[in-house]
Parts: structure tokens; sequence; C-alpha cells
């Protein structure tokens, strides 16, 4: 009998004398010879929407995956709500892994269930519910998200790009997760539903209390959405701040990212 | 860059990180009591709302009237758990400025979720027995109708395949037909002749067995001979590759489809019957008659062996017996079948194959469909070719 895990917090005025909902500590993960990630270091606050960009190939999808424990890792640790995921008992995995939500790229909606039936497989997996209960907590979902209750009983294979994102967002939302991990969430969205989805999940971070990791190439994203953005290269993390701060990095890669032609439009515009 | 400093309050409810030992959930209070107020106190999340429910529907239900409700001891919230709050006002007739004092950092949540779940959902009427039976009949009616629809069009569209490669070989994929023989074909070759090779000495115990007791047991290898050449080689071997290719070919096209495959295909202006469908097609028909003669082979051999073993005949007198016993006749009725069963069996497969939907259900029924309908229809052709060569005396 292991002792009730309760890390219940006094709340504190400010984010950073709290300890981090997720810190990395030397995170190592390479296939085969190669090496993605080597002794990556990063913590997650509490609170905040955390961007983390990177070019192409240097391990962002890897970083996500091997956090929800898709990946195996070659060294390193995770440090989850103040328990470090290595020492958990099956129990207590679990009991985390149900504060944790996770938008895939593409949604990851199962094809087979309609929208309602995906969000209720967490809740029906976790808890003996009434179906009543669980189809207004489903609808009540989805329209958190900014869909119509219309959409509940359509299969994925007839929403459009953008319903996906939502419904797979309600999926995510579905056991009322403390920390979201959002992979490329506006990709493939046009810029106005990018723009929403932006606001949808600022908007879910001021009303639910989430934390959100966001993995993104979205410049608009970064720059309306994140308080702080985590650049990967080099197989570790180069810097990280907010936007008007790696601005100022004389870092080549850094610079041409926040500063180049793309950037400079999303400046123009404010 | 920060949003504010109200965030971290709002945290304060949910700093239960992972415990769930928290306060139950509780209603308490009555409508006799003047002031008609309900208190509300504990925890309510999704961790306690299967028993918040319990209460929020008993309270509805008693149909007690209440003016106010207090949310002084209201300690966790999440949306679930203010989900059935605000259910419970509504239950109630009561309005959001009914319910207080609301904390500050339940305040959003709870305005949040006030805007959902607004329209009673309707429920649709389920239908009756006999109508849903009437409306299943009609749509495998359909069903029926639209299949029969894309097997005469891609048996059409593959004859104009052959004709136009007649002007134009090129059109012909030479590669891919003999890519697909080696895969429906060379490579069944192990598991079609072991199991015609057991099918027939199975044959030839039972019969063995069965005749000795007439002292016939020489006219076994009649049985066998004719069993195996007429019959069972062809029509086991082409239940195998049903199951064996028939499957493969709606599952890869079926998948092709749902990643958007053939759809690319289509828009380079590839021609779909051309490139997939064709080549699975013509590479069946030819390797389907080469494994039924791997199958009679190894079914007249396993016959053969048994009877050595179980009945002492001499190979050399089993093999000039049947030589009596079975005329090239026998053989033909059974080999000629094999390239019609590969036509139904692949014109099958791919017809499903191309109705895939989006689902990976679909994809797994489809499949399913493609291998049970093929064997059934072989069965039937074989019926049908049994009746035709008796008529005509073969």
């Amino acid at each position: 009998m292991t002792t009730p895990l309760d890390t219940r917090q006094t709340p504190l005025t400010s984010d950073d004398t709290k300890p981090p909902i997720l810190s990395i500590r030397g995170l190592t993960v390479g296939f085969d010879e190669r090496l993605i990630l080597d002794k990556l270091d990063l913590d997650v606050k509490r609170g905040e929407i955390l961007g983390i960009v990177g070019a192409s190939g240097t391990g962002k999808s890897v970083l996500l995956r091997s956090v929800l424990g898709l990946l195996n890792r070659q060294a390193g640790q995770f440090i989850l709500f103040g328990h470090d995921t290595e020492n958990l008992t099956r129990a207590e995995r679990l009991t985390i892994e149900r504060r944790l939500g996770v938008l895939f790229q593409h949604g990851a909606l199962f094809s087979s269930l309609s929208v309602l039936q995906n969000i209720q497989v967490p809740m029906r997996e976790y808890y003996s519910l009434p179906q009543r209960l669980m189809d207004e907590l489903a609808i009540s979902k989805l329209e958190l998200v900014g869909l119509s209750p219309d959409a509940a009983h359509k299969f994925p294979s007839e929403l459009s790009g953008g319903m996906i994102k939502r419904a797979a967002l309600a999926r995510a939302l579905a056991l009322d997760p403390q920390l979201l991990f959002l992979d490329e969430p506006t990709s493939g969205l046009d810029p106005i539903s990018a723009e929403e989805f932006d606001d949808l999940i600022s908007t879910l971070r001021d009303t639910l209390g989430l934390t959100v990791f966001m993995v993104t190439h979205d410049l608009d994203s970064l720059s309306q959405a994140c308080d702080r953005i985590a650049v990967l290269a080099e197989r570790r993390v180069l810097a990280i701040g907010n936007m008007t701060e790696l601005q100022k990095n004389p870092h080549p890669w850094i610079k041409s990212y926040f500063t180049g032609k793309r950037a400079f439009r999303q400046w123009d515009k404010s | 860059m920060e949003t504010g400093t109200g965030r971290n309050d709002i945290m304060a409810p949910q700093g239960s990180d992972i415990a769930t030992s928290g306060q139950p959930p509780l209603l308490q209070g009555d409508g006799t009591v003047a002031d008609g107020t309900l208190h509300l106190s504990g925890d309510w999340t999704i961790d306690t709302l299967k028993e918040a429910d319990q209460q929020v529907d008993s309270i509805v239900q008693s149909r007690s009237t209440f003016q106010k409700l207090n949310l002084s001891g209201l300690a966790m919230l999440d949306t679930s758990g203010a989900w059935v709050i605000i259910r419970l006002l509504r239950g109630l007739g009561l309005k959001m400025t009914d319910a207080e004092p609301i904390r500050a950092d339940h305040k959003s949540l709870f305005e949040a979720v006030e805007e959902t779940n607004k329209k009673q959902p309707q429920s649709t009427p389920q239908p009756g027995f006999l109508i849903s039976a009437l409306s299943q009949t009609g749509e495998d009616v359909v069903e029926i109708y639209n299949d029969v629809k894309i097997l005469a069009y891609l048996t059409g569209e593959i004859v104009l395949c052959l004709l136009r490669s007649i002007l134009n070989p090129r059109s012909l994929r030479i590669t891919s037909i003999v890519h697909h023989m080696h895969q429906t074909g060379l490579k069944a070759v192990p598991i079609v002749a072991l199991m015609s090779f057991l099918v027939g000495a199975i044959v030839a115990q039972q019969g063995a067995f069965q005749l000795r007791k007439f002292g016939a047991e020489p006219f076994v290898i009649d049985l066998v001979g004719i069993l195996v050449l007429r019959e069972v080689g062809i029509l086991l071997t082409a239940i195998l590759v049903a199951g064996r290719s028939g499957s493969a070919f709606t599952a890869e096209i079926g998948s092709m489809k749902m990643r958007e495959e053939i759809d690319a295909m289509r828009v380079m202006g590839l021609n779909i019957i051309e490139v997939l469908i064709a080549p699975r097609v013509i590479a069946l028909i030819i390797a389907l008659p080469l494994l039924g003669l791997v199958a009679n082979l190894a079914g007249l051999v396993g016959g053969g062996m048994l009877l050595w073993v179980y009945s002492d005949i001499a190979p050399t007198a089993y093999i000039n017996w049947l030589r009596e016993a079975v005329a090239i006749n026998t053989f033909l009725v059974g080999v000629i079948k094999a390239p019609f069963m590969a036509l139904i069996i692949a014109l099958i497969a791919c017809s499903e194959g191309l109705q895939v939907g989006g689902s990976a259900e679909s994809l797994g029924r489809r499949t399913t469909a493609a291998v049970v309908k093929s064997i059934f229809l072989m069965v039937m052709v074989d019926g049908l070719f049994a009746i035709f060569f008796a008529a005509i005396g073969y």
C-alpha cells in the first residue's frame, strides 16, 4: 500500500515560485547510432502555454512522443506533477496519465466511432457514469471547443480538417486534463480557423486552468497564444523565452526564424 | 506577456495534482426551511461525478423548491462538475445569479459551461421491428444491385483494357502482372501442395476404410483420381487463394483508397483499372490453373502414398490403375473451372477494395465480405459446372 499522492498546492502569487508541472532533465533519445536529443533540459511552468519550435527533423515530435511514453529514451528523467515517472506504480501512472490530454497532429479520432463516442472513450474507460450524463458531458465539451451539437453523431470521415482538430481537442479535454499536449494544432487549417483555434486554446487555458505544451510552426500561434517559446536545435533546447527575447538572440537559425520575411509580416500587422 | 495573475488562482482549485482524495460532494437543505437555500459543498469533479449526479437527480426529482444555491462550501471544480451544477440550477428553474457566492476562479468556468447544452437533444425515434426489417431488406437489395453493377463495370473495363493492349502492348503492365503472379502463385505453392497432399490422403483413407468391407479396395484409386481431379483439387485451391490473395487484394486497394492514393492516381491521369485491377485479375487467371495443377499432383501423390502404407497398393500398381480410372477429360473438367474461379476471386476482391470508405472498420468489413462472397460464388459456380458437364456427358 503506497501513500496517496497528495500534492495539493497552496495558491501562490507567482508561477515561478511553484515547482514546474513538467520537468525534463537530461533527456537523451536516439535511433541506432544517431542521437536526436542529447541531455535536453526543459521546464513547463504551471498555467503557461509553451511553444516548441525547431527546424524539421530536430526532434520536436520525438520530444513530445518520449514525454508521452510512446518512445523509449536512452537516458533522462521526467518529473510530472512533482513525481518522477520512473518510480510510479501502475495505479499512480494511470492517475497521472488521466491528467494529461493529447491532441495528435491529425486528430487520431477513432474512425469507427462517432464524435460523441470518441469523446466518451476516456470517460467510459475510467469512470462508470450513466449514459445520459456522458452524453451531456460530451455535448458540453463539444460546445466548449466551438462545435455545434449537430456534429456529435457524425463520423470522423465526415468532418472537415478544422472540425477534426476541434473534436480531437474535445476528446483530449474529456477528463479535464491539467496538462495538454498539442502537436501542430493549427497545421492544415486556414488562417481564420487557425486564429480561432489559437484563441480557443488561450480561452480554454484561462477558463479551465490548463497548462499547454504545444509543438507548432505557426508564427501566428507563437506570437498570439504562447507565453514562452522553446527553440529546439543542435539536439537540445537552444533558447527559451518570449517572442521579443528570442528576436534578440544572435543564433543564426533563431535569427532567421524570428526575423525572416514571414516573421516580419507578423510584426507589420501588430 | 503574462496574461494576468488571476490565472494562478484558477490553478488553486485544481491544485490537487494526482490525488483523488477530496471531500465528497454534498447537497444539503430542504424545501421546508423558510429561506429555501440549498447548500452545496465538497469537490465537484469528474472523480466524484457519479455521486454528485445522483444527488442532483434526487433533488431535481423531489420537486422541492429552492430560491438560492449556496456555493460557499464548493472546494474543487472542473467542467464536468460545473455542468452538473448547471443542470441542478436548470432543473430547479434557477438562474446563474441565484447561485452564490461564486469564487472568482470558478466564474469563467461556470460562464463557459452555462453556454452549453442549451438545446435539448432531440432523440430520433427507434423504428419498429417490421420497419427496420423491411428497410434492412431494402438496403440489402440496393447493395446487391450495386455489387452487380460494379462487377459488370469492372469486367467490361478489363475486357476493354485487354483489347486496348492489342493495339498498344505497353498498356498491359507486364511487370505488375509478374509481380502479382509471384505473390499469389509461386508463394502459395508450398501451402497449396501440402494441403492437397493431406486432403488426397484423407480421401484415400476414408474410401479405403469403407470399401474394404466390400473387398473393393482398389476402387479407392478411382475415387481419389476422379474426386481430386474433377472437384477437390481446384475448389480447395481456389478457396485457399480467396482467403490468401483475395483478402490481400481488398486490403491493398482499400488502404490505398483510404489514404487517397487512388485519387492521386486518378488526377495524374492513370487508369485505375489498367494499373491496379487488370494486373491482379490477369495474374490470378494465369496463376490459379497452375496452382490447381500443383494441387492435383499433390493430391494424387498423397492418395498414393497413403494407399501404399495403409492398403499395401504399390506405387506402380497405383499408377497403372489410375491410368485406367481417369482420362484427360477428368483433368480438363477440373482445370477449366480454375480461370473462372480466379476471375470471381479477383473481381470481387478488387470491387470490395474500391468500395472501402473512410474508417478502419469499413476496411475490415469489406475484406471479410470479399472472402465470404467469393467463396460462396465459387461453390455456386462449381455446382453449375457439375450440372453442365453431367448434361453434356463429358
